[in-house]
């Protein structure tokens, strides 16, 4: 079946299909990334949108030694597994430099909390985070990663932890390895027929009706 | 300056009408295929979802993954183009109250994004009895024809209910609940809170006797438009269809400033300025059709002022800009634990609601007058921006796979894995009510403030009472209710007295209305019921602005029943040469 079929298979009227057909070949050819890359602009931006994406793209707001930080942050809360990889194959670090200039209320946040990862680790360990031991890493990780455990102390650390945090489990599940690991199957034409079967009995949902 | 004029064009319309939303769409929809002449302005660029949608993009299509930026409010992929800021088109606000106004500048305004849905207006919404809240000049039997040919020409999915105050309509198969949604269905039964399908504009199945749209694929995203046109946006539904005729001249990115008027006060065209030259026109028109928004379609009568008409045009009653009304709303979220790794399909389902409370209590019992709905949503959304942001503290809540409590937080493999076990078990519910219609919330035109256009711009006067606030109490306690009988975990904050029970600021929900109000009296009311100005007989406002008191449910299926129903009075009227 070629794809306009098997859209009509589903139910899909043929204007629907003729549509479809377009806008999944104009995907097709569009770069497959899993890291950020900036819109190149488009039917559906503006033009004040697409200067000032172009303008972002630009910029650059991390050293390359917060780039290296961010980096082993974010494959320590998101490492590789069985499943998928770790958070810089997926691209995260990239999009945590994109968002800080998208968002810039990000930026102090940011470059404070890795300053203060780094300044604690000088203190304790003589080094700077990225050039502690693993096991140094995660003493200090340990303490700042369990909110409701951290001492008093520690709390810009938590605070800085969490923000961190958040922003690689959406760089990482929000790209096409995250989406795929997470098990997302939507976003393509189909039918909704409802909940199937075998869930509403796994979930005793037999009785859920409308009042 | 010396250059500086403006350009007149010698052409004269049987009608222009200003905005192409709901109300300006279908007012031109219905002139222009009875063979009027018509000229539509529209603030912003032209826009066709089938062109201009991003539809079916992936989150990491952008490289925001899909998060608001400063115009884009609602995500990089919505469609709106406007927001609750626009540069260079301010609006003041009076008294440190607050009002929110979301503008979109483009073809067929905010309907490219809506949430679709549909809800009638009931009887006892028309023709309160509560003793409290203000009747309309019209009956539901007076505008049950015109919903009856909206839901035939546009098409809506629903059931047949058979409740008193939410008239059943002409249903397409309404989609069936997700997960998450049936657990909603069975806590609610328990809670005692009905609970029925959704209504909204999408086409579920062919719509009988349309063969320019095509139906629902089921991707769930209506806020970016449809490309197949398989929801409703006035776009695709109404001006696109409209063009077609040949009778409807459309200039895009024209904002207009004024409408004119002759010595004895009747309406002569409008004026505008071209965003594209920056020029002056000026253009001729037998008669006016104001569907701008209702702020805006307030802001042009306001602005325009002449010898007859000394407080702006439809404005001898001074109730113009009064009884400014936007509804309420409250929130609450909350996920399942029984649903931890759930199995995976596609749940995208509609982009409008699946189910839906209506409502159906007797106030007597209750301490604020009127009601709210409730939308309700969960499942396997998309993940984008902010994915997961939970999950760190609901990991601390539930045992681990060990069956073990652990403290919330982490990071490393055990997290990964928690954000895979949360994923598709949270859920949401939003309270939408009726915001009471009062003298003292209001726009009025700024005195001191222009935009970048020169236009005056609107100064606002809101504030909710204890009506809307008990309303908002009400809702959470309703929503705590639910959450607990379906053995759910709430996310959201518990709200109190100190935040108004989580009672949105004024003009976020986007529904607001009532600013040239319809009525019998023309010493108390902007217009007659047929929309039409009473001090001015050849101007009509179809949008939202006309509505005397707004309902629980979302205004737009009115503002397309009235504005259809005045469309076609205007017709009769032509005919008879009275206007």
């Amino acid at each position: 079946m070629n794809r306009r079929e098997s859209l009509r298979a589903l139910g899909i009227t043929s204007l629907s299909a003729a549509v479809l057909v377009e806008a999944c070949k104009s995907k097709a050819e569009s770069k497959e990334t899993t890291t950020t890359g900036a819109l190149t602009g488009g039917p559906d931006r503006l033009p004040n949108e697409i200067e000032r994406e172009n303008a972002l793209e630009k910029e650059k707001f991390f050293t390359k030694a917060e780039m290296a930080t961010i980096t082993v942050l974010a494959d320590i809360i998101i490492p590789k597994d069985e499943k998928s990889g770790s958070a810089s194959d997926a691209g995260v670090p990239e999009f945590i430099e994109f968002i800080v200039k998208d968002m810039p209320e990000h930026q102090v946040p940011m470059r404070g909390g890795l300053r203060w990862t780094d300044v604690t680790c000088l203190n304790r360990y003589g080094k700077a985070f990225v050039d502690c031991s693993k096991q140094q890493q995660l003493q200090l990780i340990d303490e700042i990663a369990y909110p409701t455990l951290a001492k008093p102390e520690m709390q810009q650390g938590v605070a800085f932890f969490n923000r961190m945090r958040s922003l690689t489990a959406s760089g990482f599940f929000s790209s096409k390895m995250g989406m795929e690991d997470v098990g997302y199957m939507g976003n393509r034409p189909n039918r909704w027929e409802g909940v199937p079967e075998d869930d509403i009995k796994k979930y005793g949902l037999e009785d859920a009706k409308f009042g | 300056m010396g250059d500086f004029q403006i350009k007149k064009s010698g052409k004269v319309y049987d009608a222009i009408v200003v905005g192409s939303g709901a109300g300006g769409g279908m007012a031109a929809y219905v002139l222009s295929h009875a063979g009027f002449k018509v000229l539509m302005l529209e603030a912003g660029p032209f826009f066709d979802p089938a062109k201009h949608s991003a539809q079916l993009k992936f989150n990491y299509e952008s490289p925001r993954r899909g998060a608001s930026t400063k115009t884009r409010n609602f995500g990089d992929f919505d469609a709106a183009f406007g927001g609750w800021e626009l540069d260079g088109e301010p609006y003041t606000k009076k008294d440190d109250t607050e009002f929110k106004w979301f503008r979109s500048r483009m073809l067929g305004g905010r309907t490219n994004h809506w949430g679709r849905i549909s809800l009638r207006f009931g009887p006892k919404d028309f023709q309160p009895d509560d003793g409290i809240s203000e009747r309309w000049p019209i009956t539901y039997d007076e505008v049950k024809p015109y919903y009856d040919k909206v839901d035939r020409m546009i098409g809506i999915y629903g059931t047949k209910e058979g409740l008193e105050n939410d008239p059943d309509g002409i249903f397409l198969t309404p989609p069936k609940p997700r997960l998450p949604e049936l657990f909603i269905m069975k806590g609610a039964a328990k809670a005692g809170v009905k609970v029925i399908p959704g209504r909204g504009s999408v086409l579920t199945e062919k719509l009988p006797g349309n063969n320019d749209r095509g139906q629902c694929f089921f991707c769930g995203q209506c806020g970016r438009s449809c490309k197949v046109y398989g929801d409703f946006s006035a776009s695709s539904c109404l001006v696109i269809p409209a063009l077609k005729t040949g009778n409807l001249e459309l200039i895009s990115n024209a904002m207009v400033r004024e409408v004119l008027t002759d010595k004895n006060g009747l309406a002569t065209g409008v004026s505008y300025v071209s965003k594209e030259d920056m020029s002056e026109y000026q253009v001729l028109g037998k008669r006016v059709i104001l569907g701008a928004s209702a702020c805006e379609s307030t802001r042009i009568m306001l602005n325009s002022k002449s010898a007859a008409h000394p407080g702006g045009i439809g404005n001898s009653s001074g109730v113009l800009g009064r009884y400014l009304q936007d509804s309420t709303g409250a929130s609450q979220g909350g996920f399942l634990p029984q649903l931890m790794d759930r199995k995976r399909y596609n749940e995208d389902g509609v982009g409008s609601v699946h189910i839906l409370a209506p409502w159906v209590l007797d106030n007597k019992k209750l301490d604020f007058p009127r009601g709210y709905h409730i939308e309700f949503g969960g499942g396997m959304g998309m993940p984008g921006y902010g994915f997961g942001g939970g999950v760190p503290t609901m990991n601390g809540q539930v045992p681990g796979r060990d069956g073990k409590m652990k403290p919330a937080g982490g990071y490393g493999a055990s997290l990964k894995d928690d954000y895979r076990r949360f994923y598709g078990t949270t859920f949401g519910m939003a309270g939408r009510g009726v915001g009471m219609a009062r003298y003292d919330n209001y726009c009025e035109i700024d005195p001191n403030v222009v935009d970048k256009y020169g236009i005056p711009v609107l100064r606002f006067h809101y504030k909710w009472t204890s009506d809307e606030i008990n309303q908002a109490k009400h809702m959470q306690e309703t929503f705590d209710r639910i959450i607990h009988e379906m053995g759910a975990i709430r996310t959201g904050k518990q709200h109190g007295p100190e935040d108004m029970w989580g009672l949105e600021a004024p003009g976020r929900i986007i529904h607001e209305v009532g600013t040239a109000r319809m009525g019998s009296d023309p010493k108390k009311s902007v217009l007659n019921k047929w929309c039409q100005a009473h001090d001015c007989k050849n101007v009509f406002v179809v949008d939202g602005a006309n509505q005397v008191q707004q309902s629980d449910k979302n205004a737009t299926w009115t503002i397309l029943a009235l504005s259809m129903r005045t469309a076609e009075y205007i017709l009769e009227e032509s005919k008879k040469q009275n206007i």
